[in-house]
């Protein structure tokens, strides 16, 4: 490939197709002439290996449903079969059912790295916006098919998600009626969620991933110190003097990631495909039981930052709308950032203690907010009487959702008044 | 790539002299075509959301349900299911009934002023017959089936329980006639579900008591 000279036109085979489809023109506009920054670090990675890790969801997906059965009386058997008597079929269904975490341990990192560098501020807002479209998806993804198992904890859990609904104002329990098709979580359930997993929610989450990729490359990729490479260019060949293509550079540095990442992934496959219940909880390998509710429900860990904001908010005038209008905001403020952040620069190198505070601050009530989510309320015990009782987890879990949303609401300010460092000219590496 | 240039060409002198798409009456006719396309769009939608509601087969399942209560032991619970709902039936001793009155003050509904059961269960003991709750062992917080604890202070819920519902969920607590305890996550009091006799011990739940 990188002796072929594409500058002229091609002969042959591949000139015959570039006169009917933008072949070669595609390839030079997001490979071989995508010019990235030449300064990616650590933090650069996870963009591709989400990519990695949605074609793996995709293709053991496909394995898995030559021998899943979306049907309540025989789906809990069906992925029991697939784990004993299909040829390989553990590794598929270890595969698919790790990765699903896997995917968030990386859209989380590849988030964050968002966060740190500013990837989100001008002009890279809709990239942003295409992001947590994809996170929202992956979350539906996630927990439609966390129901396909039809164990104790898929039936639970989707049965306190589907009552979220329940709690909208007015026409929540019939919302939640029509998301069920029945009076409780039964088979019509099962069988839409097996579609909207399948291949309602895939559908968009692919044209969201493209949409993202197609605005990436738009405006270029931002990078660790947050300088536009397109303000330094080549005064000849126009290309940025900062940028370096995109293949073959990132596709080797990125093959690097990926093989280290694979590593990672197998030992998990391997030796702790449950991961101490947080990938596979215990509870799921009961069949459901719409009578008996498992003596502790928790969502699988990625949920839990949000689940704990949900219970941590107390109801008001006697209607729990608050708490799950707070959930969804705990998500949903996502997309604001690129609109809070009034920084003058984008980089975390050049903010100041400010902003590395209110950061940090975050980043624990993130933490622990996850942690608490796994966690039954009773944890920590009560407080006296003087707190009348009140469990010391739920206080705890108040506190640090006032946290979390002060970073957000207090963002315009902060980002504003930090005392911010001078942005070099030319990236630094 | 030349008929493409053409085609540019043509639509640039169009749009200046307001032939192609600026004229007033074909902006309108583009309009309405756009806007009866939407409506279009949105009533053949109708058929599909419809399909989503509970189909013949499972209105049929939600039929009443018959109980003979003779069986149940004083003090205990007894479950059946009706429109795939747990309905919890606990046979209250004197004891669990002395209760109800004592923890008012803690209860955030002791009234059950929310409409969360039928006009003639709105008393002191939530129910027709004092010595029997009938309620929907689902959680009003978020659906969770809550337990039934009927022991006085046992370790784990402290020294002012009396007896009740305790949600593993969310840590909900509820009285045994299903009234809702303040400082929880849950909302209201449980559902009383419709419910009658036909004679002394037999409870049909999903019809209501004349």
């Amino acid at each position: 490939m990188a002796n072929l000279d594409l500058s002229k036109k091609a002969t042959a085979l591949l000139g015959w197709v570039d006169d009917r489809f933008p072949l070669t023109s595609n390839i030079k506009t997001h490979l071989t002439e995508y010019y990235a920054p030449k300064n990616f670090n650590f933090w650069y990675y996870f963009g591709a290996l989400a990519l990695l890790v949605l074609v793996m969801q995709i293709l053991t997906g496909i394995f898995l449903t030559m021998n899943y059965k979306p049907d309540a009386d025989l789906a809990f058997a069906s992925v029991e079969y697939i784990m004993r008597d299909v040829t390989g079929g553990w590794l598929i269904r270890y595969m698919h059912s790790t990765g699903a975490s896997m995917f968030f341990v990386v859209i989380y990192l590849h988030m964050f790295r968002g966060v740190i560098y500013g990837s989100y501020r001008t002009p890279r807002e809709l990239i942003w916006l295409f992001g947590v479209g994809i996170f929202l998806v992956l979350m539906g993804e996630a927990f439609f098919g966390y129901l396909l198992p039809w164990g104790q904890m898929s039936y639970w859990g989707a049965q306190v998600i589907v009552n979220l609904f329940s709690s909208i104002p007015f026409i929540g329990p019939d919302v939640s009626e029509w998301l069920r098709g029945d009076y409780l979580i039964s088979d019509a359930t099962l069988n839409r969620f097996f579609a909207f997993h399948v291949i309602a929610l895939p559908l968009v989450l692919l044209g969201l991933v493209v949409s993202h990729l197609i605005a990436l490359h738009e405006v270029g990729s931002n990078n660790p110190d947050g300088v536009e490479i397109k303000k330094n260019k080549d005064p000849v060949t126009h290309v940025p003097l900062d940028g370096i293509p995109f293949h073959p550079y990132y596709t080797v540095k990125d093959l690097v990631g990926v093989s280290v990442f694979l590593i990672v992934f197998s030992a998990i496959i391997f030796f702790a495909p449950e991961m101490g219940g947080y990938f596979l909880e215990a509870n799921n390998f009961v069949p459901a039981d719409s009578l008996k509710t498992p003596a502790h429900i928790a969502p699988v860990w990625y949920f839990t930052p949000y689940y704990s904001i949900l219970r941590a908010v107390p109801p008001i005038l006697n209607s729990q709308f608050p708490g799950v209008a707070a959930m969804g905001l705990s998500v949903m403020v996502f997309a604001l950032l690129p609109w809070l952040d009034k920084g003058k620069v984008k980089s975390i190198r050049y903010r100041g203690a400010l902003y590395k505070k209110w950061l940090a601050a975050f980043i624990v009530s993130f933490l622990i907010l996850g942690y608490l989510g796994t966690v039954p309320s009773t944890v920590w015990g009560q407080f006296g009487s003087w707190l009348s009782g009140a469990d010391r987890a739920t206080v705890i879990a108040r506190i640090f959702t006032v946290v979390y949303f002060s970073f957000f609401i207090f963002m315009p300010l902060y980002t504003k008044r930090d005392k911010t460092k001078a942005v070099p000219e030319r990236v630094v590496y | 790539m030349s008929l493409k240039k053409t085609q540019l060409k043509k639509v640039k002198v169009n749009d200046n002299t307001n032939v192609l798409f600026g004229s007033v009456e074909r902006r309108s006719i583009l309009k309405a075509t756009t806007t009866f396309s939407a409506i279009g769009i949105a009533i053949a939608a109708g058929p599909f959301v419809e399909s989503m509601l509970p189909s013949e087969a499972a209105k049929a399942g939600g039929a009443p349900v018959d109980v003979d209560l003779s069986n149940i032991e004083s003090g205990a619970l007894l479950m059946v299911e009706w429109r795939g709902k747990p309905v919890w039936i606990v046979h209250r001793n004197q004891e669990m009934l002395k209760f109800l009155n004592m923890d008012q003050q803690r209860l955030s509904d002791p009234d059950s002023k929310l409409p969360q059961q039928p006009l003639y269960c709105k008393n002191e003991t939530r129910s027709i017959k004092p010595e029997y709750l009938v309620a929907i062992g689902i959680c009003t917080h978020l659906g969770c089936v809550p337990i039934f604890r009927s022991q006085v202070t046992p370790n784990d819920l402290g020294s002012e329980w009396h007896g009740g519902f305790y949600c593993p969920c969310h840590g909900s607590k509820y009285d045994l006639a299903g009234r809702v305890y303040k400082g929880v996550p849950a909302p209201t009091n449980l559902v009383v579900p419709p419910h009658t006799y036909s004679g002394d011990s037999r409870l049909i739940i999903g019809i209501n008591h004349a």
